[in-house]
């Protein structure tokens, strides 16, 4: 006998909570659910758009009849449950019907709040919440011609932006002197108010109502100075309230919500709730992250699994109201112990505010341009220092030169047929119909659906605001506060320590010890728990192969036809005839359609076909030479110029620095890829100052830079400090890769990683202390005694993975 | 009438690997899970012809190597979001012997 679930309430956070329910386990309950409308469940937040013509009702349908139906869910529509005996464990219905429960998920929303004036009961009052809503605008928009909008608030302006643009002429009165006094400071608010007034909105601001005046009809209102306007419609968007009313009359404990702890129980351990009418910690919700955050919880829960908390959600809110780009998040008022950076550019539209206290960002404003709110967000989420990066923090994150969208920063002004993702061809149009037809929220089902973002990821920001200006409401989650993958709740932090505190020495031991939800983990994880466990114990974790991506495995790059190429490796780039004729007799023995030099100083053998790499690699490696491992998360190449041995400007001897760097750090396994430079005097002609660590030399020594690189968001390196000697360059370089390789979390490069954890904290823990810099460089030392093999020698001739190159059969 | 090859033992494969049989019609890429089963694609994705064998073998699934499309081992169908089916064989184990059948 099945155990029997009731929700009551069809709205968004309990079916989701249902979706989630049965994505873990769809045998567990006999679920049935009550909804008071007379529909399945739709997409609240797109009733905006259907208010504006934009979308029909169909279009917003997350869960038609037929999924109910599908699912074996038995919904009960147009039945609003009116008592639950607690005792008995039974619900009760408006129409007598009865149902028994085992577990009662409750999810009864919220209501509009209704201001207690006279004349609030009139027919032409309404809210603005659901479908019925938008049936009695669209009604009225046909008959009638004026509008009157209580509250100036988000929905209060959407509703006004919608019966405008059916036609009527449309009054805002809002009690304050600025528009969405919740999300924007006066600045922002009046930006907002004028472009609003551009498109034909009428604003009344301070302005209190006294009274809605008609008889069988509203006719008009007054206020509270005596004026009065006339109307033939009012809609009260002033605010919601959970409604609680069910479960105050059944005696759960309520305060403003029904009062729910970190698993989204409420105080009758038998029924759970979720959703705007719940208080959780305090706060209520209502916007959809958190409910869905609390839907994951709750299902978690229900499935009996008993893992995950709900701790609170942190919101940000990036709207669009009619074609403007808002973000809010935090407290962007601030007081007398905060400071403030402003951008205010009026003839463009834009303004930025970000208050800050003791260098953290406490809370941020933006309007017109709100590409860098994520960042921002994430910022305020981590409590970042940011005096490291203070100069550009206003510019935003791409200030360095952005590439892959385009120069875009503003969604509101791109057209449907303009690219977002240049890497996946998705354009605007692309994501805004997946996010309509789909029924998609949140930017993972966005990268699933439409690949926009899911390459290189620098058109992140733009995909978001997309996803906002078409749901009207998002939320972000800053990268290591999720779970590594989805076979976790585990955040890469958490499962570094535990392999440290745990000794685990494996990927697949860890994935036991650390109650991993699948059996094997999946193409996310496995690599990354491959590379904590030999960063954490050299020599002695196991390095499985299959827990690593082709590249490594194979020791050659994989290209998009399945071929592969090699890359020996050129110390310092410099190379001689011998090798060089090597290189071309063995091109032409097995047929390299392409030979290529490559940005890192050496030489591309491009299109080889896999059984052929351990006979090129034998024949490399008489010639003398190794791999590369230009296919690796790994070190790469030292790139060097060519220094003061022939150079009229060198300084020091960059290209035996070069080799030096490159013959202690060659073999290393990192987070990321891991490119070094030295360049032989300040005009810098190996580029050091866009490596991961990149050495300059002056004549008084050498410069030590960290943290850049090129590519998708070139990203200038940091000084982290100036040095004398060769020995202290070598120990210098050696203990920041240490550190990078312990400490960022796996496919971080060394720019992202910095920005996260601050400069001032590598220069602590490098410049600062040279105990612990010592300590690193040596463990650093001691790690490289097990991997300074020749991957190539091991397979070629070694015996090692030989299956790996071989056909099982030919048939 | 099936007409069964024998092409090696459960052995020859890696736990959580494949290995290639080089077919009349292209590559057969053979997998081995971490539960001993073993199952035959045809070793293209049906997305951009990636080397499936190449891929991350977890569960039932294997991951491409080249875009990180999912495709179910025992069915050849893409997993969703993305689209598509690659084309599978049926294959036994016998004796820890394995045959295949094309």
């Amino acid at each position: 006998m099945k155990e029997k679930l009731v929700l009551i309430g069809n709205g968004m956070a309990g079916m989701r909570t249902i979706e989630e329910l049965l994505k873990l386990d769809d045998e567990m309950y006999d679920i049935t659910v009550f909804g008071t409308e007379p529909y399945g469940n739709y997409n609240r937040i797109l009733l905006s758009p259907v208010l504006a013509g934009e979308k029909t009702i169909d279009d917003i349908m997350l869960n038609d009849e037929q999924w109910y139906i599908d699912n074996n869910v038995t919904l009960h529509k147009n039945k609003t449950i009116v008592n639950v005996d607690r005792k008995k464990q039974r619900v009760i219905a408006d129409d007598g019907t009865e149902e028994p429960y085992d577990r009662l998920l409750l999810a009864t929303g919220s209501n509009p709040f209704i201001i207690p004036v006279p004349g609030h009961d009139l027919p032409g009052v309404i809210s603005f919440r659901d479908i019925h809503d938008v049936d009695l605008m669209l009604e009225a928009a046909e008959k009638y011609k004026h509008a009157v909008v209580i509250g100036g608030g988000l929905l209060g302006l959407e509703a006004a932006n919608g019966l405008m643009l059916q036609g009527m002429n449309v009054t805002v009165v809002h009690l304050g002197d600025v528009l969405m006094e919740r999300q924007m400071d006066a600045v922002a608010g009046g930006m907002l108010k004028q472009s609003l007034e551009e498109r034909g909105l009428n604003f009344l601001m301070n302005t209190s109502t006294e009274a809605i005046i008609g008889d069988d009809r509203v006719k008009a209102v007054r206020f509270k100075d005596g004026s009065e306007i006339v109307t033939d419609l009012v809609v009260m968007a002033v605010g919601i309230r959970p409604n609680i009313e069910l479960a105050e009359k059944i005696g759960l404990h309520c305060e403003r919500g029904v009062v729910v702890n970190d698993t989204l129980q409420t105080f009758d351990p038998k029924i759970y709730a979720v959703g705007e009418c719940v208080q959780h910690r305090g706060e209520a919700y209502g916007l959809v992250a958190p409910l869905f955050e609390q839907a994951k919880v709750c299902a978690n829960h229900l499935a009996k699994m008993g893992i995950g908390l709900y701790t609170g959600s942190v919101t940000s809110t990036k709207l669009k109201v009619t074609g403007i780009d808002l973000f809010s998040a935090g407290d962007f008022i601030g007081d007398e112990t905060t400071e403030e950076i402003v951008m205010q550019d009026a003839k463009r539209g834009i303004y930025k505010k970000i208050v800050l206290k003791d260098d953290k960002i406490l809370g941020a404003v933006m309007y017109g341009d709100t590409v860098d709110g994520a960042w921002y967000f994430q910022l305020m989420r981590d409590g970042t220092d940011t005096s490291d990066i203070r100069e550009g923090l206003m510019l935003g994150q791409a200030h360095l030169g952005d590439s892959g969208h385009g120069g875009h920063n503003a969604a509101a002004a791109m057209s449907d047929d303009m690219e977002v993702c240049g890497c996946n061809g998705v354009t605007k149009g692309c994501i805004t119909k997946a996010i309509a037809e789909k029924g998609l929220f949140t930017l993972d089902d966005v990268r699933a659906h439409t690949k926009a973002s899911a390459s290189c990821g620098s058109c992140t920001g733009l995909v978001e605001q997309v996803i906002a200006s078409t749901l009207g409401g998002d939320y972000s989650v800053s990268e290591h506060e999720k779970p590594l993958c989805k076979c976790t709740d585990m955040t890469h932090e958490d499962v570094q320590k535990a392999f440290k505190a745990q000794h685990l020495t494996s990927a697949l031991s860890a994935m036991k010890a650390l109650d991993w939800r699948t059996d094997d983990g999946c193409h996310v994880c496995r690599p990354a728990l491959n590379y904590y466990a030999i960063v954490a114990f050299p020599g002695e974790a196991l390095d499985d192969p299959r827990s690593r991506f082709i590249n490594e495995r194979a020791h050659a790059n994989i290209q998009k036809d399945g071929t592969y190429s090699v890359v020996p490796r050129m110390w310092g780039g410099v190379t001689n005839p011998s090798e060089l004729r090597a290189i071309a007799e063995i091109a032409e023995k097995y047929e390299v359609p392409t030979v290529k030099v490559t940005g890192g100083q050496r030489i591309d053998l491009l299109g080889v076909k896999k059984d052929d790499l351990p006979k090129m690699w034998k024949d490399l490696n008489d010639a003398g030479m190794v791999s590369g491992h230009a296919y690796g998360k790994s070190l790469r190449t030292v790139k060097t110029c060519v220094g003061k041995e022939w150079c009229r400007f060198g300084t020091q001897d960059s290209t035996a620095m070069g080799i030096k760097l490159e013959q202690r750090t060659w073999g290393s396994w990192m987070p990321h890829k891991y490119k070094i430079a030295v360049s032989g005097c300040p005009r810098n002609c190996a580029e050091a100052t866009i490596k991961d660590f990149g050495v300059v030399a002056v004549d008084s020594g050498w410069e030590l830079h960290v943290g850049g690189n090129g590519g998708i968001k070139v990203r200038v390196t940091d000084l982290l400090c100036k040095v004398t000697s060769e020995e202290e360059v070598i120990e210098y370089c050696q203990a920041f890769t240490q550190l990078y390789r312990e400490e960022a979390y796996y496919l971080d490069r060394t720019a992202p990683w910095i920005e996260r954890v601050g400069l001032s904290y590598v220069k602590e823990k490098i410049v600062d202390n040279a105990e612990l810099r010592k300590e690193l460089s040596d463990r650093f030392v001691e790690s490289q005694k097990h991997f300074q093999t020749d991957p190539w020698a091991e397979r070629a001739t070694g015996g090692v993975e030989t299956n790996e190159f071989i056909p099982l059969k030919k048939i | 009438m099936a007409n069964w090859i024998e092409i090696g033992t459960v052995e020859d494969i890696p736990k959580l690997g494949s290995r290639v049989v080089q077919g009349p019609d292209g590559d057969i890429a053979i997998f081995r899970n971490s539960k001993d089963e073993i199952f035959a694609l045809k070793d293209a994705c049906p997305h951009k012809q990636g080397p499936l064998s190449q891929g991350i073998v977890h569960d039932k699934t294997v991951t491409c190597p080249l875009h990180n499309w999912k495709i179910e081992l025992d069915t050849g169908v893409v997993k969703a979001p993305d689209e598509g089916c690659a084309g599978r064989y049926d294959i036994k184990v016998e004796a820890d012997k394995i045959f295949l059948s094309i």
